[in-house]
């Protein structure tokens, strides 16, 4: 479904060139749950802007179910976004004094979905992503970290994308509350989504069936993680 | 994105800021205000002027004399020849064929006497014919007549307010005999007010018989004015030219530059009067407009801060699918929607104003269609303009830079 040939980034400021991708390449299948890992400055915020269709590579191609997206502009670029795409972020990023229902529904509107539609389509989607039903008429600031992450999944979720991509969606929760979001990770998986999880935390990408490690710009590691298979397994 | 959506994001982003909203609009609400009520003020004093010259009586042409040069070659001032008479008042009823109506005047200020009263007002010497070519209506008695005329009756006929000083108010004074110049009058009828004009109000003028003034007053037989209505506005440029053909011939005067009157028509007034408040409204207007601008920089002020306040959200809006139109679309939205907003009170509140300053001091305001207009499209073209720039910052900005924003 993804795949990547050759892709190098490079920041330029004025006088030095920092070469913050070098020749990466990787193919994602369908379906795979595959968790991102390296330490900060590994490059793999960028690498994870450019699966996200967020920002185009220097050099090397970008297919996105087939499609070559390497060198689109930045409005075709928002479109494939917006129907292919759904993004979890560490800050969640909810519109505030905006209520649940509303924060799930924006994408529907860029989509061009018709209102009536669209409370029912959120409301499927935060029930998916696990939120308490009493919550959603709630402003997105009167929720936990836990249930925002979970209107945020739900956001992701509510355009039906190929595709969903968590950066760091565990980094300001709590252990307890981040075990419960990478568990809906794994139920929406199970589900059939694709998920791409990025993080710097070893013992959060154990959740991931693959785990991709990157240091300096390179890929150091590409393994399937086995015990997360065990762990499904025995929980199915 | 539906219009709808666009409609709701734009009444959620001025309700979530009150405060800072109205006070946005407020600048507008100032601005658009100050235009239309400087504009009805304006355009209201052009009304009023205009009524004026109309009320001095329709279609006509005014002939003074010029001044007159002695044979010393001493010049005199411009209007104090006595080079009109009679005669030629009478020349140009018989010859000129759309002059309709001719009144001379001869008019000198002289104290009026009544029992214990007394004034100093303009005594206008003339004939029957002044109340048709002045527009002049009667409450009280006649006015002069031609059998005045012939026999050099001491006649007058007065003005209501000297009426007023004279006799009081509400007083009947026809019968009555008043002392002008140490003569006696007997009083016939007054006149009906019509109002101050700026050229002089009939309402304080005393008019008796030409002739009478002639002999008994002044002591000389040239007349100070002579007005003449022509048929219709269309025939009265031919009738100036008519007029001061005639009267160059009957004062022997081969060159029209050097002739010794001197023929205005109500259109050259009014057209100087319109000229004149056509300044005074635009300068009225280019003040307001200033603070218009003004408001419209609040508005642009309004929308930077907003922007940068909510740049990660429009990181977001960018990161789920909304494309560079629909970010520039929201915020212009909301800048044009401010504008609207303020126009509307401002068009309200402006008429308000307009409405206040004719109750509390009497001038006259009007409120035309075309200031409202004006005013809703400039309110709008403001939002436009001053919501552009910071609308094209937002639709420009780097979703990845913008969702990492502090």
């Amino acid at each position: 479904m993804i795949e990547i040939k050759n892709i190098t980034k490079v920041y330029k400021s004025d006088i030095v060139e920092t070469k913050v991708l070098k020749d990466i390449s990787f193919s994602i299948k369908e379906g795979e749950f595959v968790a991102i890992i390296g330490p900060s400055g590994s490059g793999k915020s960028t690498l994870m802007h450019i699966l996200g269709c967020l920002d185009a590579p220097t050099s090397g191609q970008y297919f996105f179910e087939g499609k070559d997206v390497s060198q689109l502009s930045d409005d075709e670029l928002a479109d494939i976004r917006k129907r292919k795409i759904g993004f979890v972020f560490q800050a969640f990023n909810l519109l505030p004094r905006t209520s649940v229902l509303r924060n799930v529904a924006l994408p529907l509107a860029y989509a061009n979905i018709p209102k009536s539609k669209r409370e029912e389509i959120a409301k499927e989607a935060l029930l998916s992503a696990g939120l308490n039903e009493k919550r959603f008429y709630n402003l997105s600031n009167q929720l936990s970290g836990g249930e925002m992450q979970r209107v945020a999944i739900a956001r992701a979720l509510v355009n039906n994308p190929s595709l969903i991509l968590a950066d760091e969606p565990t980094g300001n929760l709590d252990s307890k509350t981040g075990e419960v979001v990478l568990e809906t990770f794994q139920k929406l998986n199970k589900q059939g989504r694709t998920i791409i999880l990025i993080t710097h935390e070893k013992y959060i990408a154990e959740h991931a069936r693959r785990v991709i490690s990157l240091k300096d710009g390179e890929i150091i590691e590409d393994t399937i993680n086995h015990r997360s298979k065990i762990i499904q397994q025995i929980k199915e | 994105m539906f219009i709808t959506d666009l409609i709701e994001e734009t009444y959620f982003a001025i309700f979530a800021n009150k405060a800072r909203s109205s006070l946005t609009i407020l600048g507008i609400v100032i601005g658009i205000g100050s235009v239309i009520a400087m504009i009805s003020i304006g355009q209201g004093a052009a009304g009023s002027i205009e009524s004026n010259i109309q009320a001095m009586g329709s279609n006509l042409i005014t002939i003074t004399p010029g001044s007159q040069t002695s044979f010393s070659q001493v010049r005199t001032a411009r209007g104090t020849a006595q080079t009109l008479t009679i005669e030629d008042a009478q020349a140009i009823a018989e010859n000129v064929p759309s002059a309709q109506a001719v009144a001379p005047e001869l008019s000198q200020r002289y104290q009026v006497v009544f029992k214990g009263n007394n004034t100093n007002t303009q005594i206008v010497g003339t004939v029957s014919s002044y109340l048709l070519v002045k527009n002049v209506e009667m409450t009280q008695g006649s006015f002069i007549s031609e059998q005045n005329i012939n026999s050099l009756s001491k006649v007058a006929v007065l003005g209501p307010t000297i009426r007023d000083d004279l006799f009081g108010e509400g007083v009947n004074p026809v019968g009555q005999t008043i002392r002008i110049n140490s003569i006696n009058f007997k009083v016939i009828g007054v006149i009906q007010s019509k109002g101050g004009t700026a050229f002089g109000s009939q309402d304080n003028m005393i008019f008796i018989p030409l002739t009478t003034a002639q002999k008994f007053l002044v002591g000389g037989d040239y007349v100070s004015t002579i007005s003449v209505q022509a048929e219709s506005s269309q025939t009265m440029g031919q009738v100036k030219i008519g007029i001061t053909n005639l009267l160059l011939t009957l004062h022997n005067i081969a060159d029209p530059l050097l002739a010794d009157f001197s023929a205005i028509s109500q259109e050259d007034i009014l057209d100087a009067s319109t000229s004149m408040t056509d300044t005074m409204t635009i300068l009225l207007a280019a003040i307001a407009g200033i603070s218009l601008i003004v408001g419209g920089i609040g508005i642009m002020n309004m929308m930077m801060t907003t922007v940068t306040e909510r740049t990660r959200e429009i990181g977001l809006r960018k990161a789920i699918g909304a494309k560079r139109i629909d970010i520039s679309l929201q915020f212009l939205a909301e800048a044009v929607t401010l504008t609207f907003l303020g126009g509307v009170i401002g068009i309200i509140l402006g008429s308000g104003a307009a409405y206040g300053i004719t109750l509390f001091t009497g001038m006259a305001t009007k409120i035309s269609l075309f200031s409202i207009i004006l005013a809703f499209s400039v309110s709008a073209g403001i939002g436009i303009i001053f919501g552009y720039y910071p609308a094209q910052k937002a639709a420009k900005l780097n979703p990845i830079e913008a969702l990492r924003y502090e």
